[in-house]
């Protein structure tokens, strides 16, 4: 299955809608480039985890980002595979503002032969005063990555 | 014990263990699901953390009716995905390895059929604000 984000348009981006899990919390894309890729979380009553404050648990967030972190790596190597999370790690900066969507912005580190790290950062505004910060790590149950292509047209679309 | 609105999104409940302590219940379901089949590793974190935080709202029950306020922070969280979450029900409990005046350490474990067989497990710390 061909999944190639850096070809579509933010038209088509902004109308995807995830399912499952992702489309519960109302996880969507936001937007990417050619070697980071956002995804969008809005704030929702339902994802409160302190009533209190009115603050949205840390599950979404870390939902949000281990998706982020995994496209960041199908956006690395255009196509779609497959892959498991091996580990995530969340430090959590501060608390996000109740009524502030929160944005999880990934980037694919490296892809070895079958296991591939990212990182990523989710803000509720200004990427210079984050939410948190995330290390996750990922892996091809069976086999190994795809290689990025070197065919001469590919080094010249990435020189341009 | 009351869990938050996020607990009903997952559908997660709490059962007691035979000492009393709080184990989470995750039915699987559509809002669960990642890929066909699988549970979202969101949402198996999203449990791991639900039940670290039971546990540690019963811990400072435990202590007595002045800790029973406190308000309790993530600082962060280390996940390990050890088994795909298969589409079963699935249960999660926190241990707690110290409760101390401003931060607790704790560790939780997801299973589904076999306990002895984690899906998943996570390291958090978290910040206590005691009154």
């Amino acid at each position: 299955m061909k999944w190639d984000p850096s070809s579509m348009t933010l038209d088509q981006l902004d109308f995807a809608r995830f399912g499952g899990h992702g489309g519960r919390l109302g996880i969507r894309f936001h937007a990417r480039g050619d070697d980071w890729i956002e995804l969008a979380l809005p704030y929702s009553t339902a994802l409160i985890g302190d009533e209190a404050s009115g603050v949205i648990a840390s599950g979404p967030i870390i939902a949000m980002m281990d998706m982020a972190t995994s496209f960041a790596i199908w956006n690395q190597i255009k196509v779609f595979v497959p892959q498991a999370t091996l580990d995530l790690r969340i430090d959590y900066l501060r608390p996000a503002r109740p009524d502030r969507t929160v944005i999880g912005r990934a980037e694919c580190l490296r892809v070895a032969r079958s296991i591939a790290f990212t990182r990523g950062i989710a803000h509720d505004g200004d990427l210079n005063d984050p939410v948190a910060q995330v290390a996750a790590t990922f892996m091809i149950p069976s086999g190994q990555y795809p290689r990025p292509s070197r065919s001469p047209s590919a080094a010249k679309e990435q020189q341009a | 014990m009351k869990l938050p609105p996020y607990a009903a999104v997952l559908r997660a409940e709490v059962e007691r263990a035979a000492d009393g302590t709080p184990v989470l219940l995750m039915p699987f379901h559509d809002g669960v699901i990642g890929r066909p089949g699988f549970l979202q590793g969101g949402a198996i974190s999203g449990l791991l953390e639900v039940a670290a935080i039971a546990a540690l709202h019963h811990a400072l029950a435990e202590e007595g009716p002045e800790s029973a306020g406190a308000r309790i922070k993530p600082i962060n969280v280390t996940i390990d995905f050890m088994r795909g979450g298969r589409d079963h029900e699935t249960r999660a409990a926190g241990t707690i390895t110290r409760l101390g005046n401003r931060v607790a350490n704790v560790e939780a474990f997801a299973w589904q059929d076999d306990r002895a067989k984690p899906i998943a497990a996570a390291r958090m710390n978290y910040l206590i604000e005691r009154d």
